[in-house]
């Protein structure tokens, strides 16, 4: 417990310029896995995800021709499962292309419970059969799953406590780009 | 957040927030309906009774079609072929009903008032489908819906709400969501049909020169006339109706620009609406019925019950 407490006297998990690498090296790692993208369509999850996925398709576009990328954006606020304790508001979805039988890599923040990427899988199916749905997150936070749901590409893993929180911040939403625990 | 009523009994209680929030719910909702599947699990533990004490087409499959939309229960219940034709009052039917678990209660009644009246002596959350002479807030909603839709916003519209003002509920619902929302109305038609209060009791103008309010006017709002509801006579006849207040092909031409014309339905062409007109690109009277389902799966969305305890 000692050890937890020392790390963690350290607030930020990743400063600006690791997070810019991290998103680079996901980039990347993306394109190696999808060769030019063929038959490949990312979509990042909303409210929060987007941030994320905007960025690595702009670190794509750099690499493959823009027309070849194929991103849209999903909310998954009708799929929730805890919809009876808590309204969340709902956010827009834009998938203006089809799923079926192509890749899907699912992108988001931060991956925790795995709720959330269920109810993404949910709401991914109502779109069509995709061959295959990939995940790909920026943090990757062990040990605390409650579903049995795992990235394919995670930006850091991180070992944490419950009662800590991950937050990541942008800059174009939260003024600077930085990933920290919030105690 | 969440709305600050639990039951949609007219848009008079509702805040602008709250308007907000239904609007902009309903726009993901209209993103849902544009899906392959159009069906989200949202509401797949709750079961909802549409009770129609009076007649109805769109707003009853449209509330039908919402519930359907987000994986609720429905049983729907019409006044004739049921108890309420052998003299069961109607806080007795919607008892028993309730008593079969259902969570939620859509109701059309001709008595102004019965939403209100229910929603003291009955636990389930209550949706107003039109009540009497009072209001019909889906309707109000989904009007604003499909008016920011093609507007861009409410606020400084300028819109003009024709016909039958006295006996419309459609009006009612229209003039306190516009004017809560900041949007400019006025109400036209034959004095008989205006009542008197309106000008003081909303802030809104009063016309009754059909030309000079299209003029004014970006959006026509043209109630039906009510025939069942007139049980006196306050026009000579339909088309002496028509040739004064009915909205006509070539008043619309004369116009210095092109305006965009509403109706809730069902119209009664050649009395209110002409054809030409109703079936014209100005008239975007079929987006409203599109639209009314996504409002509806708003707010049943909204106000399905929260149970914090299960937490």
């Amino acid at each position: 417990m000692l050890i937890f407490i020392k790390i963690f006297e350290l607030k930020t998990i990743l400063s600006e310029q690791q997070l810019a690498i991290t998103i680079k090296r996901l980039a990347h790692q993306l394109l190696e896995n999808h060769v030019n993208l063929e038959n490949t369509v990312l979509i990042g999850l909303q409210p929060r995800g987007i941030f994320l996925s905007d960025r690595i398709v702009e670190e794509i576009k750099k690499e493959t021709p823009a027309d070849k990328v194929q991103y849209g954006k999903l909310d998954i606020t009708f799929y929730r499962d805890d919809i009876r304790t808590e309204l969340h508001k709902a956010n827009h979805t834009d998938i203006p292309f089809s799923i079926e039988n192509k890749k899907v890599v699912l992108i988001d923040d931060v991956l925790y419970t795995g709720r959330t990427i269920r109810a993404a899988l949910d709401a991914l199916l109502d779109f069509g059969r995709p061959e295959k749905v990939e995940l790909c997150v920026l943090i990757d936070r062990r040990f605390s799953r409650q579903l049995p749901i795992q990235a394919d590409y995670a930006g850091k893993s991180i070992d944490s406590i419950i009662t800590q929180k991950v937050k990541v911040l942008w800059q174009s939403k939260d003024g600077r780009d930085e990933v920290v625990f919030v105690e | 957040m969440q709305l600050s009523t639990r039951h949609l009994l007219g848009i008079k209680d509702l805040t602008p927030n709250d308007i907000s929030l239904i609007l902009s719910t309903a726009e993901q909702f209209k993103e849902v309906l544009q899906r392959p599947v159009k069906k989200v699990p949202s509401l797949r533990d709750v079961t909802i009774v549409n009770l129609f004490y009076e007649n109805s087409t769109r707003t009853r499959f449209s509330f039908e079609l919402a519930e359907k939309r987000l994986s609720a229960d429905t049983i729907n219940f019409a006044v004739s072929g049921s108890s309420a034709a052998k003299g069961e009052t109607l806080l007795d039917t919607v008892n028993n009903i309730l008593s079969m678990k259902v969570d939620m209660v859509v109701m059309r009644h001709s008595a102004s008032g019965a939403p209100h009246f229910l929603s003291q002596h009955i636990p389930a959350a209550i949706i107003n489908a039109g009540d009497g002479i009072n209001e019909h807030p889906t309707q109000g909603l989904l009007d604003a819906f499909s008016m920011k839709e093609k507007f861009g916003k409410l606020e400084g519209l300028k819109v003009a709400i024709i016909g039958d003002i006295m006996h419309s509920r459609v009006a009612m619902s229209n003039i306190y969501l516009l004017t809560k929302m900041g949007a400019k109305v006025t109400v036209c038609g034959p004095p008989t049909l205006i009542p008197k209060y309106m000008r003081d009791a909303f802030g809104i103008e009063v016309s009754y020169n059909l030309k000079e309010t299209l003029e004014w006017c970006d959006v026509a709002n043209v109630l039906r006339i009510q025939l069942e509801r007139q049980n006196q006579v306050l026009f000579s006849s339909l088309r002496e109706y028509n040739l004064a207040y009915g909205v006509k092909k070539n008043l619309l031409d004369s116009l210095s620009k092109e305006i965009t014309v509403m109706h809730p339905g069902p119209i009664n062409r050649g009395v209110e609406l002409d054809s030409d007109v109703a079936d014209s690109k100005q008239s975007i009277i079929l987006q409203q019925v599109e639209n009314g389902v996504a409002v509806r799966m708003a707010v049943l969305y909204l106000l399905s019950e929260r149970n914090p305890a299960s937490n």
